[in-house]
């Protein structure tokens, strides 16, 4: 199993979303967060007092898979995710050691 | 009810009118239709001020107590907006008790005496001196939505740092040292700067631009000064929290100006709209200076810089406003919007103290350029304000004619940054060794006013 753990542009969630479903992932987990990577962040001004805003808003979608199907989101994900410009995201896949299902304790692929 | 018992009187008149018949004098038509025209002019000046009281008040709350807690931090919101609204509370007590009569009883040009002291002798028929055709109630009234209005302008140089406690005595503190007598000198009877009951120096503030703005705004300097900078200012982000609220607080001010400025004609006739076209025009003309100034030195004509241009325009206005014509209206908004653009961006970063939210460099400097300003453009056409022993209307502004003017209106000023500045300082330190210092401590200024003054938080976006 794989997780893969992708951070976003918040406008691109919807389409993220809709790509994932079209290749049959039904599960995942999104956090709002706030980071940067190259993009640096922006100026803002506000009275002739100006603030340098680093960390920008982010959204981060997590989801564990079959180790057979990572690529494939992978790629799905990266596609929809894809404005070209700097700060689209990153993604980073894990190795996941154990799933279990809470309701009634299945393991392994069959809880995901 | 009340048409029952009207028409009951007027019966009741009639019946009068057949016995003064009957008797050997009759009353003269015309002396009642006097009566009726002046009762209707009552009528209709009344409903005007009894609106502009209303406006006025609304600017407090919710206008200020909206524009400034939207420039304040999440956590100061609510401690921001209390700031504003218990001025709506204490200082209409203060006045009903003592205010109005230091501030308009006949006294010395200095300060009022206590004639009207707990609103004694102050009902229905009109005070002659003031205003001939409106209860001495609502004139009473009218005034004290000014006095309330007046130390909450204070308030935004001490944002987010000071004890509730030492705000609330100082306030009172100011109020009786700093607003009464400055207002008795400019608009009471026999007030040393009075224009138009027998002031010594007579300067021109038609609805504030000393009494308020540069009390409030110099007060506000000595305030930011005498406390300190907020924890970790300037390198610590302190944005508004939104700009939003700020918006809608700053176009209610707007719209409650014109009960400031008009209001101040004190009736409802063509002095009340040439001072309501005079502010709005200041106002527009002070957001476009502004905007323009900001784009051409920042990049970007900003919101914030929008509405702040606008509040500066007002200010400037508001002792011009009964005395200039339309275009010097334009031309007084457009450079207030400039200069205080200047003040608050440029001045205040350069002399490095922390005015939070720009009382001084909106209030203070855009005060004092607009009654210097008013000494320059007022004109008789609008106001009459003086007459030679014939009745004849004398120029009364530096462009027609009258250059002394300009130096009244600068001793006026300096009067007034004189008081404001000496007395604040002396009350803030007696305010600070009575309430063990003015500032909340280090802990609580962190965690932020709403829990360590209030116990209660302005967005519970959990619950």
């Amino acid at each position: 199993m794989k997780k893969i753990e992708a951070v976003i542009q918040p406008f691109k969630l919807e389409e993220v979303k809709e790509a994932l479903k079209a290749i049959g992932v039904d599960g995942m987990t999104v956090t709002e967060v706030r980071g940067h990577g190259r993009q640096k962040g922006h100026k803002e001004v506000y009275r002739g007092q100006e603030y340098q805003v680093d960390l920008l808003p982010k959204v981060k979608v997590e989801m564990v898979v079959a180790s057979g199907r990572a690529d494939e989101v992978i790629s799905a994900v990266a596609a929809a995710a894809k404005t070209g410009k700097i700060g689209d995201g990153k993604i980073f896949v894990y190795e996941v050691a154990e799933a279990i299902r809470i309701r009634n304790e299945e393991r392994g692929e069959t809880a995901l | 009810m009340k048409r029952i018992f009207s028409m009951l009187s007027l019966s009741l008149a009639g019946a009068a009118h057949m016995f003064a018949q009957a008797a050997a004098t009759p009353p003269s038509p015309t002396a009642a239709l006097e009566a009726g025209v002046k009762a209707a002019q009552s009528s209709a000046d009344n409903a005007w001020m009894l609106v502009s009281c209303a406006l006025v008040l609304m600017m407090t709350g919710p206008g200020l107590a909206l524009f400034y807690g939207g420039l304040v931090r999440r956590k100061n919101i609510l401690g921001t907006m209390m700031q504003s609204f218990i001025l709506m509370a204490i200082a209409t007590v203060l006045w009903a008790l003592v205010g109005y009569s230091l501030s308009f009883g006949e006294g010395n040009p200095f300060i009022g005496d206590l004639r009207y002291l707990f609103l004694a002798g102050v009902g229905g028929d009109p005070n002659t001196t003031y205003a001939a055709t409106i209860p001495h109630q609502t004139f009473m009234t009218f005034q004290m939505m000014f006095a309330i209005i007046t130390p909450a302008l204070i308030t935004g140089a001490f944002a987010e740092r000071m004890k509730f406690s030492a705000m609330l005595l100082f306030t009172v503190l100011w109020s009786l040292v700093v607003y009464y007598p400055l207002a008795h000198m400019v608009w009471g009877n026999n007030g040393y700067l009075n224009a138009f009951l027998g002031g010594k120096v007579p300067c021109l503030d038609f609805a504030g631009g000393t009494v308020v703005h540069i009390s409030s705004g110099v007060s506000a300097l000595v305030c930011a000064i005498v406390m300190g900078k907020r924890k970790g200012y300037p390198n610590e982000p302190m944005k508004p929290h939104s700009l939003v609220l700020s918006f809608i607080g700053a176009c209610l001010l707007w719209v409650g100006w014109f009960g400031f400025n008009a209001g101040s004609a004190l009736g409802a006739g063509s002095l009340a709209t040439s001072a309501f076209v005079a502010t709005h025009f200041g106002a527009a003309a002070a957001a476009c200076g502004w905007l323009l100034a900001e784009w051409l030195m920042h990049g970007k004509p900003s919101v914030l810089g929008g509405i702040s241009g606008a509040v500066a325009g007002l200010v400037a206005i508001t002792p011009a406003s009964g005395f200039v014509k339309p275009m010097p209206a334009l031309i007084i908004g457009f450079i207030a919007g400039i200069f205080c653009f200047y003040m608050v961006v440029k001045v205040k970063n350069m002399l490095g103290y922390d005015d939070s939210l720009d009382a001084f460099g909106v209030h203070g400097a855009g005060g004092t350029l607009g009654a210097i300003l008013t000494g320059v453009f007022a004109t008789k056409d609008i106001n009459p304000a003086f007459k030679d022993a014939a009745g004849v209307a004398l120029p009364v502004g530096m462009l027609e004619g009258n250059g002394g003017q300009v130096v009244n209106q600068v001793i006026g000023v300096a009067i007034a940054w004189g008081i404001a500045a000496v007395l604040t300082f002396v009350i803030l330190k007696i305010v600070g060794a009575v309430t063990g210092g003015l500032r909340v401590s280090p802990e609580e200024e962190t965690e932020g006013l709403d829990l360590s003054q209030h116990g209660e938080e302005g967005y519970n976006l959990e619950a």
